[in-house]
């Protein structure tokens, strides 16, 4: 790559005086393939990715979005019109890198072609005037001038030699080696292109989703399953491989100071339906492999398993609710929603929800309970309770994870207090004027999975390692001509030597000097001019 | 298992002893370099091509029969079969003659300072490593200290290859300004690793990612060498007067330090590209995609796009020299950028490198 990849404009032949859409063709295919204007587009790509790294992206985290647009109101239409919430999928951003590959393919794809021949090519003959070359000397020597040659052609091993005899009784000798930089430099940019074509396969038929699996609960990997999905272009549901994967156990452990030291999930899978099931430990790092799709654990927290009764003490909800954690102490937030409590007086819709905050181990800080530690050393939830309409059977969707408060108000003591208690796991808290109660039977712990599928992955893993080897080659072979001459001098013989190298890389002076010391044979017996 | 509290001890005290002799050798390259403007080390050092190696156009009229040209010409010399392009001379070694005793000897007492501060410095990072049970290169502290250590490795492994003495003083006031900074601001106590990290692709993709950043810091030296010498003999040819650039004078000539730079930066990408790719292999076993724009991510792709096009420039009529050296320059402001920035300020995914 550091060879005239691209041939500089100024070295092309001159284009003959042509007009008309094909010669402005010709020309503004000429412009784009030029390393000029590669090098300007190479430029614009850097550029053009630093917004990405400095503003929110809705890639990477659409909270800070939404944080983003409550801050800056005026400013942030105005990116988002021009895609800088999304810097890597924005239209201008593709413009940049394919026009980038457009001119990397008009110059890479011909030049592969032309390679095919050259790597047969024989080693130009000597020049005439081997003195005038970059690096030369030359030497007396009693040998005859094929003796000469033909001791250096046999010491120029790895090298492409031809021999020809010159007029006037003298030879020259004519040796090339480094064919394969050309090569690894071609294999480097192919790779590029190979890359490009990976990583659009994977977005055009992969799909990412989370998913989030209490301890106990299975996943089946169907859409329902999922929390939030992002699918490619080209991906269809049908393509979600049929497997299941239930949670037999989660644990995680912490340093003294909090810091997390291992997470790990027991599971147990089952490829498709009816197959055996099999068992892994998953892993941060160490992803579980199901035909291609791969499973990550990405997360976890606290599920709470309430039992919430009705006035009669019928129950009315029985079952355990994922509190997300608010921060790394695992302080978590979670409702729970009672839509089918016993109707009140007069028949009106009366539901129950409770809020909910949760301290693992539960400390009391200036600002009220907080959380001291991520493991359930001291565990209780706070809870607040409110009746009225949860909003379900509005048609409208909602999250699981918070309560439409609009239909509801706060269950009220006898003193006209919003009822609330802090329980510890089996306690119960007694929901005031007898709508019901709500006992906090205990909790287990929950993960959340990232389920990824990219079809383009091992292309782009293998364009990865050929653009390494290619680059590798490229830099470190040293593409390097050689060229001797001999000739009857009197009764002795004098050689010519001299060397051009085709690349910058190294010291080649250096290097042409023990290579011509070798090729003497008797260096003793000689003088230099 | 529980840090080992004493030998992280030694670790500390182990760097403190390091970055002092570095001072030592650092004031020895100065005094070497300083020596020599007497002495004409420079000269010596730079095999008598210094006065060629204004422009390309001087650089045509001088010829020098018989000689084997110095091989850094063959960068600015003409393209191959456009003409016979001059190359310097080759003297044989330095002359006793040329050399300034002292000054020799001062150079030889800071290149054995060196080594003998770059075990210590490695002791100190082996017994780190060995005081938390893992790589020593866990977070910013002790990948600053790594960073630095290759960075003179390399500047130890160049010296047996090409004549860089004159580097010295640079190289490690780069490192222990480098080492203050780690040791100081972004020091932490030896300690385990997140869960993140606990893999075994930390000791490829980050070894990889440091020895590639420290041979570019090398790299990056030279290159501001290389600037300020090419500017010296631009304002001598055109007889204006150099101020900042007139250490110019001391320096190898220009085509030397071009191709001592590209030597480094040559070796430095492929290991960038390498800790880049082994990067996304880990990021696909950790979190699930093996590209995802994160800042760090994001930085590194800047950083060897930048790269990339220096090593272009470099194949580039009218984009070799001056132009592809400030490209170069601005790819270390990206890789700094890189490290300090995303680290520190912007929140991603790796944030865990931890300050």
């Amino acid at each position: 790559m550091t060879d005239t990849t691209y041939a500089p404009p100024t070295q092309q032949p001159a284009l003959p005086p042509s007009r008309g859409p094909l010669g402005l063709a010709i020309s503004g295919w000429r412009q784009l393939t030029s390393m000029r204007t590669a090098l300007i587009l190479l430029f614009l790509l850097a550029l053009a990715a630093v917004p990405g790294s400095l503003l929110p992206q809705r890639g990477l985290n659409a909270g800070k979005v939404i944080e983003f647009y409550r801050d800056h109101p005026r400013l942030a239409p105005i990116l988002d019109r021009v895609s800088a919430f999304d810097v890597f999928g924005a239209p201008w951003f593709a413009a940049i890198y394919l026009a980038l590959f457009l001119s990397l393919a008009g110059c890479v794809l011909p030049r592969m072609w032309r390679q095919t021949s050259a790597l047969r090519a024989r080693p130009p003959a000597a020049p005439r005037h081997l003195s005038r070359l970059p690096v030369a000397m030359s030497w007396h020597t009693d040998e005859e001038p094929a003796e000469v040659l033909a001791a250096a052609r046999g010491r120029l091993r790895g090298w492409r030699v031809d021999v020809r005899s010159e007029p006037g009784g003298g030879a020259s000798l004519a040796a090339e080696r480094g064919y394969f930089r050309e090569v690894g430099n071609l294999l480097f940019h192919f790779s590029l292109l190979v890359l490009l074509a990976g990583v659009a396969l994977g977005g055009l038929f992969g799909y990412k989703g989370n998913v989030l699996v209490k301890q106990g609960d299975a996943f089946s990997n169907t859409l329902a399953y999922y929390d939030s999905i992002s699918p490619g272009r080209l991906f269809s549901a049908g393509r979600l491989a049929p497997f299941t994967v239930i949670l037999e156990r989660f644990r995680a452990t912490y340093q003294p100071s909090g810091e997390p030291a291992t997470f790990a999930a027991d599971v147990r899978f089952a490829g498709h339906p009816g197959a055996a099931l099999r068992s892994y430990h998953l892993r941060v790092n160490h992803p579980l492999n199901i035909d291609a799709t791969k499973l990550y654990l990405i997360g976890h927290g606290y599920a709470m398993h309430f039992v919430v009764r009705g006035p009669d003490g019928r129950v009315a909800y029985d079952g355990a609710q994922p509190f997300l954690p608010r921060d790394a102490s695992f302080a978590s937030d979670g409702v729970v929603k009672v839509p089918d409590i016993a109707p009140g007086p007069g028949g009106t819709p009366r539901q129950l929800g409770f809020s909910g905050f949760f301290t693992p181990t539960t400390v009391m800080g200036p600002n009220g309970l907080e959380s001291g530690f991520p493991a359930a050393r001291n565990p209780a939830v706070t809870l607040l309770a409110w009746r009225g309409d949860l909003g379900l059977d509005n048609g409208r969707p909602q999250s699981v994870y918070a309560l439409q408060t609009e239909g509801l108000r706060r269950v009220l003591d006898a003193r006209g207090r919003p009822a609330t208690a802090t329980l510890r796991p089996g306690q119960t808290l007694a929901l005031p004027g007898g709508v019901g109660s709500i006992t906090f039977a205990g909790f287990s712990e929950f993960a959340t999975f990232q389920v990824t599928h990219d079809p383009g992955s091992r292309l782009a893993l293998a364009a990865a390692v050929l653009l390494l080897i290619g680059l590798v080659v490229s830099l470190r072979v040293r593409r390097r001509r050689l060229w001797l001459r001999a000739r009857p001098d009197g009764r002795r013989t004098v050689v010519e030597a001299a060397g051009l190298s085709r690349n910058d890389s190294g010291s080649f002076d250096e290097d042409f000097r023990a290579i011509i010391t070798r090729l003497r044979s008797r260096p003793a017996a000689l003088e230099e001019d | 298992m529980p840090v080992d509290l004493s030998l992280a001890h030694r670790s500390d005290t182990l760097l403190f002893l390091a970055v002092v002799v570095y001072s030592l050798a650092m004031l020895g390259f100065a005094a070497e370099f300083s020596f020599s403007r007497r002495a004409g080390i420079a000269r010596a050092l730079t095999r008598a091509d210094a006065a060629r190696a204004a422009t390309p156009a001087t650089a045509a009229r001088i010829r020098q029969p018989a000689a084997v040209g110095g091989a850094g010409g063959i960068a600015t010399g003409p393209p191959p079969g456009a003409g016979p392009a001059t190359v310097g001379p080759h003297p044989p070694l330095r002359s006793r003659l040329d050399r300034s005793t002292t000054g020799d000897h001062l150079g030889r007492i800071a290149v054995v300072l060196t080594g003998l501060a770059f075990l210590l410095h490695a002791g100190s990072v082996v017994t780190r490593g060995m005081a938390a049970h893992r790589v020593p290169w866990g977070n910013m502290y002790e990948y600053s200290s790594m960073v630095a250590l290759v960075a003179v490795a390399a500047f130890l492994v160049l010296l047996t290859r090409e004549r860089v003495r004159f580097l010295g003083a640079f190289v490690l006031l780069f490192v222990v300004l480098f080492l203050g900074l780690a040791g100081t601001v972004l020091y932490v106590p030896a300690g385990p690793l997140v869960p993140a990290l606990q893999s075994y692709w930390i000791a490829i993709h980050v070894a990889a990612a440091i020895t590639a950043s420290g041979t570019f810091a090398l790299g990056a030296i030279v290159t501001v060498l290389y600037l300020l010498r090419a500017k010296y003999d631009v304002l001598t040819t055109t007889g204006g007067r150099p101020r900042v650039s007139s250490v110019g004078r001391l320096l190898p000539p220009a085509t030397t330090l071009d191709r001592v730079a590209y030597r480094v930066h040559a070796f430095a990408f492929p290991l960038w590209t390498f800790a880049v790719i082994a990067g996304a292999i880990w990021a696909e076993s950790a979190w699930g995609r093996y590209w995802g724009w994160d800042p760090k991510e994001t930085w590194s792709f800047i950083t060897w796009v930048i790269y990339a096009g220096y090593l272009h420039a470099r194949a580039t009529a009218g984009w070799r020299g001056r132009k592809a050296a400030v490209i170069a320059l601005v790819g270390f402001t990206a890789l700094t950028i890189d490290y300090y920035i995303v680290n520190i300020f912007l929140v991603g995914l790796h944030s865990y490198a931890g300050v």
